[in-house]
């Protein structure tokens, strides 16, 4: 019953207490350029979660073998391997997609949402609870990127779902391609710049002071760069030493 | 001519961290002081530029045996190793060059900004010296946006920032703010070299 329970708290934290994108600040480089549209922050989301309840699975059934000085490279192995297959299916599958993911559908390898949950708990953790973090996790990030891309794509472009026949008609569903909110004809023209560059970031600052203000009525600390979770934190701490990279201390400070 | 506009795309119209979105962690992370911005970005030039060098004569192999989905986990493991022994190699050899770069180094590895440009200079075709042209490019223009966006900062701190925009919200927006200002060079390269 614990069991059970304690199971069902590792899958519902990555929804929102500790939602990877708004919350713990990871992966940040998907989360700003595939989130155009909806179908591409799905696709995006859904790839990366498949690569992260693997990666966890098998590195947490390794976490014993692998030595732990060269567990980052190890981990990076096996998320590697997860990736190229799941690059190779969305290329024989759903090539409208991988058109529109590019370079970020190989660049999941260096999410540091995947390295931070196998570093962070599936280097730790059992098998089982492993899978459902990476699940929790993977739909967490789904969420946020798709709340990112409905913002960014309703505003932007004027439609919702645009292109969904590609991810549909894995489904066998075909029909359905999008609802289009501001035609051509319209008196309103769609604002461009949420689906450029600068929409991006723009919209993310935005969400992110939505976070904190939910967090903040909560007494929740504030959102702050997920060096904690990342792999790499031993060497930022170095850096903090030094003269270098005050930021860590100083955040905890103010 | 083609190199020049190879680099100039690289460092402006196409600017990897304000339009690309690679490298997005150490833009907000390591942007705060000047220094560290300077020392992380130059860190990222002679890393681009290295792996760039040693990963497209790799993947020109993996080309010549049909191996060409092992891209992926082949270059992700070249540069990691690389920086390992790059890093050795200065500690070493070049110990006030170490002081400087080293530190970096390892926050590197996993920065998306390395393995995107080398992908990305496979998916472009370009020749190995335009991926050298275009990688060095990529990693001055990560320079110009870290240093412009670390001045930006010294000067947020002293502002009077709405509570709930305090933090990592207001340099969110501050970086749209800078990247718009980036969105100004569009044409730019063409128009000047009329390509």
């Amino acid at each position: 019953m614990a069991e059970k329970k304690s199971l069902r708290k590792e899958f519902t934290k990555g929804l929102i207490r500790e939602n990877p994108v708004m919350r713990l600040v990871l992966g940040t480089c998907p989360t700003l350029a595939v989130t155009t549209s909806i179908v591409n922050a799905l696709g995006m989301g859904i790839s990366a979660m498949i690569v992260l309840i693997c990666s966890n699975i098998v590195i947490s059934a390794l976490r014993k073998i692998i030595p732990s000085k060269v567990r980052i490279p190890a981990y990076i192995v096996i998320i590697a391997s997860f990736v190229t297959i799941v690059q190779m299916i969305v290329k024989a599958f759903v090539p409208a997609l991988d058109q529109s993911l590019g370079v970020f559908l190989p660049l999941i390898v260096v999410n540091c949402i995947i390295l931070g949950r196998a570093e962070a708990f599936a280097g730790k953790n059992g098998v089982i609870a492993s899978a459902v973090d990476g699940l929790g996790m993977g739909i967490g990030f789904t969420i946020a990127l798709c709340c990112m891309g409905a913002v960014r794509e309703i505003i932007g472009a004027g439609t919702i779902l645009s292109g969904a026949e590609s991810l549909l008609s894995i489904a066998g569903i075909t029909g359905f391609d999008g609802i289009t909110l501001i035609g051509e004809n319209s008196a309103i023209s769609p604002m461009t710049i949420f689906i450029l560059a600068p929409g991006g970031f723009f919209t993310f600052g935005i969400l992110m002071a939505c976070a904190n203000r939910i967090a903040e009525s909560k007494g929740k600390p504030k959102a702050e760069l997920g060096c904690a979770a990342c792999p790499m934190a031993k060497n930022c701490a170095l850096l903090a030493k030094g003269e270098a990279c005050e930021e860590k201390k100083e955040g905890t400070e103010v | 001519m083609m190199y020049l506009s190879i680099l100039l795309t690289a460092i402006l119209t196409a600017n990897f961290v304000l339009s690309k979105f690679l490298g997005i962690c150490p833009f907000l992370g390591v942007s705060k002081k000047l220094n560290t911005a300077v020392g992380m970005s130059a860190a990222v030039i002679f890393v681009m530029a290295l792996s760039t060098a040693v990963c497209y004569p790799i993947n020109n192999i993996l080309i010549k045996n049909d191996l060409e989905y092992l891209q992926t986990i082949v270059c992700i493991l070249v540069i990691a190793a690389l920086v390992q022994l790059v890093e050795i190699i200065l500690k070493k050899f070049m110990p006030p060059l170490y002081n400087a770069l080293g530190i970096y180094l390892p926050l590197i590895t996993t920065n998306c900004a390395v393995l995107g440009v080398v992908l990305l200079n496979f998916t472009e075709g370009y020749t190995y010296l335009q991926s050298l042209v275009n990688s060095v490019g990529a990693g001055l223009g990560f320079m110009l946006a870290m240093v412009l966006f670390s001045g930006v900062r010294s000067r947020l701190e002293s502002c009077d920032i709405p509570k709930f925009l305090q933090g990592l919200p207001i340099v969110l927006i501050a970086a749209s703010i800078v990247s718009l200002s980036f969105m100004g060079f569009t044409g730019l390269v063409e128009g000047l070299l009329g390509v």
